[in-house]
């Protein structure tokens, strides 16, 4: 089967749907790659590469479409590649069926396949394929990447000859994975980072990035949707967060907003007002743009300055770092042709018995298969009931019983005392002296030497041969040579036994 | 006692020694509480066990020095090159079969004692004596026994799952009961100057108690039974000096007894087991049915290969590497020490998590690594290094399972249910050494290898990291 990549038509679009690394990957998989020429040159990536890498570079789109199985694309088709798709046909690419009823159709109509990397199930074994989330890693990484750009300042605190610099203070409202890659870049470039989110179990994510969470006193409202998203927040909710925006517009450099909520307009999270109570030379990054906005004054595509704040609504940040995140998206992609491809023989079978592949397919056979039914296991598994506290049952140790022992013991101790002979007692005192010596000396081992303590107790346990001894001298042949034996494997154990701790303690070296 | 050795040293000199050698074997018990000093522990032993020979040579024996001497030398001989041949890996056999010999001696000497024609008890004495050799032999025998079964499982000669006889309780109470009437048998047959045949029924019921008592433990619970086997040891060493009078082999057994005890409740701690339990064997034939329907599509696993693991350690600060009893069998300790050496001079902080059982005996992985030259003072035990996974980049774990295992903390209802583990999940990352998905000895699931920042590497410890470090 041919896999074909056409170069991306679509304005701007510095992506391409495969790279050389992934080229030679497919290629194992049993199948043949072509790419239009100059498909890869936005993302640095040139003809003689994919050539190098065992790919076909074919001269036009047309040869890519005709000739290719598999279609492999970034941006969903426009401008006539939706007529493209032939029956026979599958295209793999974002294709935001949701907001874009008209394209779906029209690939439906075509009697094709079309698979959308946007509508693979966010169910754990899927994030090989969660193109979504490898964009969104891209986009908060370059969110803050523009941000420094237009921020007239340093990021990091310094405190030089020539003055203190503060630290730059970032906002990043939404912890998702574009959020969560915003403050971790944001960190790692010196600045202070707050971040927020409805979700209150990303708190312990945002902390273990080293930023502060942000929380709003709202007990019994957890703002955790389905597939990892947010859901829409109650009004009095809303309110209390505006609140805490407002507050911190007064304080923050950098305001990164990356709150989507999926099938809906971005939500309003930054009004003009707050714009206005913000430092000169301040910087929002709107990861949503797109869909709206976060900000009320955003721009979808462009840089604007308005109260004195640079707001920035570029909705193609992924593209603008072309050549990490087609690699990443051709990961993705990749993997999603493994999964279609089981038998590794180059021939992809769509089984929409598989719950992945039955979520990213969105038509097929003139069929529209969107939206897939709800999947089983999502991927921060909504807590299905409060689980009831669980009642720790811990069983009192019973007092009685080790009361019972010591007693019996006593008994047993005063009654032996009673019949037997003064030696014995003597012999009996130094046994349980020593059992407490004994005890008082282990615990102080140190647990890494507790094989050496084994073999040099076991040495010295043949301290038995004393018992030998005494017996080697007797008259009795045959109590002799069972002394000579005994004496014999004793020797053996304190010889073994001694040497062997020897070599074991002589290899502990620092 | 006649005198016609060569030079009989005073009962007094003897009873000095003796004391002697009993503070030098303390001496050398107390110097292994770290490793400077376990060195100069051991030559106390050695030093102890010189005067105690040499003060019941020179003041006991008065004949067969001939004898006495080519014992002692050829059996030194073999324990010499027993001790320089055996495999670091193979210490927990050469434990077991040393500990035989122990049990074997103790045997010996009891039969021997008990033969002797010039004891001279009677009454009280000639029973609590004859109670004492009695069970000086009982033991004897169990250790030896039991320690046989042991060596062969350890070594592989013998399957190590569990025998589980139907109705293994019972026997052993009826062993255990036999043994007693036979002891009274033997008592009231020696007061009448016989005896011998209870004595010799009664070591072949002790002999079956111990191969059974073994044969129902499975491998993993192995670290207990070897540390008992070593109390066992120690106790025979006990009995016997009661049945002497000898005050030396009653110290001298007592410590080795409480050691191994020590380590024996040690070791079920660290399994949040019930010693009985443990030795009562059969360990996973309960819980692990229950265990199997639990393990429900816990969703997938994430394989990765050698050279990204070599990147993912070139690029972490905090390493922490957790070796279990797959690291010994493949042998990997070299290699392990080979990265860990590369990755140091990278200034990058590698440690060692030791879990008290991972291994078939107590303190077996710190031994594997100091063979392999990993300096001890980056090797940690578990509660040391627990709180400190957060922080933790990279944890590798090399052939271990149950001790990594999350469901000992979350699920109540696991066979491992409060067992002390390895936190590793709380780390950055945790890569997964293993040869294929099978559960680990206690038959449970583990979950660690379906956590998101869980890594698979599948293959031989040895082979995968010896590409790690190619890698790197």
């Amino acid at each position: 089967m041919k896999i074909g990549v056409p170069r991306e038509i679509h304005e701007g679009e510095q992506r391409v749907a495969t790279t050389p690394d992934v080229v030679s990957q497919l290629i194992k998989l049993g199948f043949s790659v072509a790419v239009e020429k100059d498909a890869g040159v936005g993302a640095s990536i040139s003809n003689e590469a994919y050539e190098a890498a065992g790919c076909e570079v074919l001269a036009s789109a047309k040869d890519v479409w005709s000739h290719a199985d598999l279609i492999l694309k970034v941006r969903a088709p426009e401008g006539g590649e939706e007529s493209l798709l032939r029956p026979d046909q599958t295209l793999i690419c974002f294709l935001g069926p949701g907001q874009n009823p008209e394209l779906l159709e029209q690939l439906t109509r075509t009697g094709g396949t079309a698979m959308s990397m946007d509508s693979v199930p966010r169910i754990s074994r899927a994030q090989k394929m969660d193109a979504l989330s490898s964009m969104a890693n891209i986009a908060g990484y370059r969110a803050i990447v523009e941000a420094a750009q237009h921020f007239g300042r340093f990021f990091t605190g310094q405190i030089t000859a020539a003055g203190n610099i503060p630290p730059a203070k970032v906002l990043v409202i939404g912890a998702g994975v574009a959020g969560l890659s915003a403050i971790g870049s944001a960190r790692s470039m010196g600045a202070i980072v707050r971040a927020f989110d409805t979700r209150p179990e990303v708190k312990e994510q945002v902390e273990s990035m080293d930023a502060d969470f942000l929380m709003l006193e709202f007990e019994d409202e957890d703002g955790s949707g389905e597939g990892g998203y947010a859901k829409v927040m109650s009004d009095e909710f809303i309110k209390a967060e505006m609140a805490l925006f407002a507050e911190q517009a007064k304080e923050v450099d950098i305001i990164i907003t990356t709150a989507l909520i999926p099938g809906r307009p971005a939500p309003l999270l930054v009004t003009a007002e707050m714009v206005g109570l913000m430092k000169d030379g301040s910087v929002i990054v709107d990861l949503a743009a797109e869909t709206g906005g976060n900000c009320e004054l955003t721009e979808a595509g462009k840089v604007v300055v308005k109260h004195g704040v640079s707001i920035i609504g570029y909705t193609d940040l992924p593209s603008r770092l072309a050549a990490q995140s087609s690699q990443l998206y051709a990961t993705n992609l990749r993997h999603l042709v493994a999964e279609l491809c089981p038998e590794k023989n180059g021939e992809i079978v769509v089984d929409m018995e598989d719950e992945v592949i039955r979520g990213a397919t969105v038509c097929t056979g003139g069929e529209t298969t969107w939206p897939p039914p709800p999947p089983t296991l999502s991927a921060a598994p909504k807590q299905a009931e409060p689980e009831p506290a669980p009642v720790v049952v811990k069983k009192k140790p019973s007092v009685f019983g080790p009361i019972a022992a010591v007693v019996i013991a006593v008994v047993a101790l005063l009654g032996l005392g009673a019949v037997a002979p003064p030696s014995f007692m003597a012999h009996f005192t130094v046994f349980v002296l020593a059992c407490f010596v004994g005890y008082m000396v282990i615990w102080n081992v140190s647990p890494a030497l507790h094989t050496p303590l084994m073999s040099v107790t076991n040495a010295i346990s043949s301290i038995i041969v004393i018992g030998a001894l005494l017996q080697i001298s007797s008259a009795d042949k045959v109590i002799m040579w069972i002394a000579t034996a005994t004496v014999l494997i004793t020797s053996i154990n304190i010889a073994g036994g001694f040497a062997v701790t020897r070599r074991m303690l002589e290899m502990f070296r620092k | 006692m006649n005198t016609q050795g060569l030079f009989v040293l005073p009962d007094g000199v003897v009873t000095v020694s003796y004391i002697i050698a009993t503070v030098l074997f303390i001496l050398a018990l107390g110097g292994l509480s770290n490793q400077e000093t376990a060195r100069r522990g051991n030559w106390y032993g050695i030093f102890g066990m010189a005067i105690a020979l040499l003060a019941t040579v020179f003041g006991r024996i008065t004949e067969n020095y001939d004898l006495l001497i080519v014992a002692l030398l050829i059996g030194g001989t073999i324990g010499i090159i027993l001790a320089r041949r055996v495999q670091m890996t193979q210490m927990p056999e050469l434990v077991a079969v040393l500990h035989s010999l122990v049990g074997l001696a103790a045997v010996a000497v009891g039969f021997a004692s008990f033969m002797d024609p010039d004891k001279h008890f009677i009454g009280v004495d000639l029973t609590i004596h004859d109670i004492e050799t009695y069970l000086g032999i009982l033991i004897g025998a169990v250790t030896f026994s039991g320690s046989i079964i042991a060596f062969g499982k350890l070594s592989g000669r013998m399957s190590g799952k569990p025998l589980t006889l139907p109705g293994r309780h019972w026997f052993n109470l009826a062993l255990l009961i036999a043994a007693i009437w036979f002891g009274r048998e033997f008592v009231m047959q020696s007061a009448a100057g016989g005896g011998l045949n209870p004595l010799i029924i009664m070591t072949a019921i002790a002999l079956l108690f111990g191969i059974h008592m073994v044969m129902a433990i499975g491998g993993a619970d192995m670290p207990v039974v070897v540390s008992m086997l070593n109390s066992y040891s120690g106790w025979a060493a006990a009995a016997t000096g009661f049945m002497l009078s000898n005050d030396l082999l009653i110290v001298t057994g007592a410590l080795v007894g409480s050691s191994g005890a020590i380590l024996s409740y040690i070791m079920c701690r660290a399994m949040n087991r019930k010693f009985l339990a443990v030795i009562a064997g059969g360990f996973g034939t309960g819980g692990g049915a229950v265990a199997a329907s639990t393990g429900e599509d816990q969703g997938e696993v994430v394989a990765i290969e050698a050279h990204e693991v070599a990147a993912l350690l070139a690029d972490a600060k905090e390493v922490m590497i957790i070796p279990g009893y797959g690291m010994a069998v493949a042998q990997a300790q070299h290699t392990v020490h080979e990265i860990t050496r590369v990755l140091r001079d990278k200034k990058i902080n590698v440690r060692f998590g030791i879990h008290p059982v991972a291994g078939r005996m107590p303190g077996h992985m710190n031994v594997l690594l100091a063979e392999a030259r990993v300096p001890y003072d980056i090797v940690f035990e578990m509660d040391e290094v627990n709180d400190d996974f957060p922080k933790v980049d990279v944890s590798v774990v090399i052939g271990a399972n149950d001790i990594v295992n999350p469901s000992a903390q979350t699920d109540p209802d696991s066979p491992i249910a409060g067992m002390p583990v390895l936190e590793c999940w709380k780390g950055k990352m945790t890569i997964i050494l293993k040869r294929s998905m099978a559960t680990g000895y206690a038959g449970v699931q583990n979950p660690l290898f379906f956590k998101e920042n869980s890594r698979m590497l599948f293959g031989d410890a040895k082979d995968t990291l010896d590409e790690v470090f190619k890698a790197l």
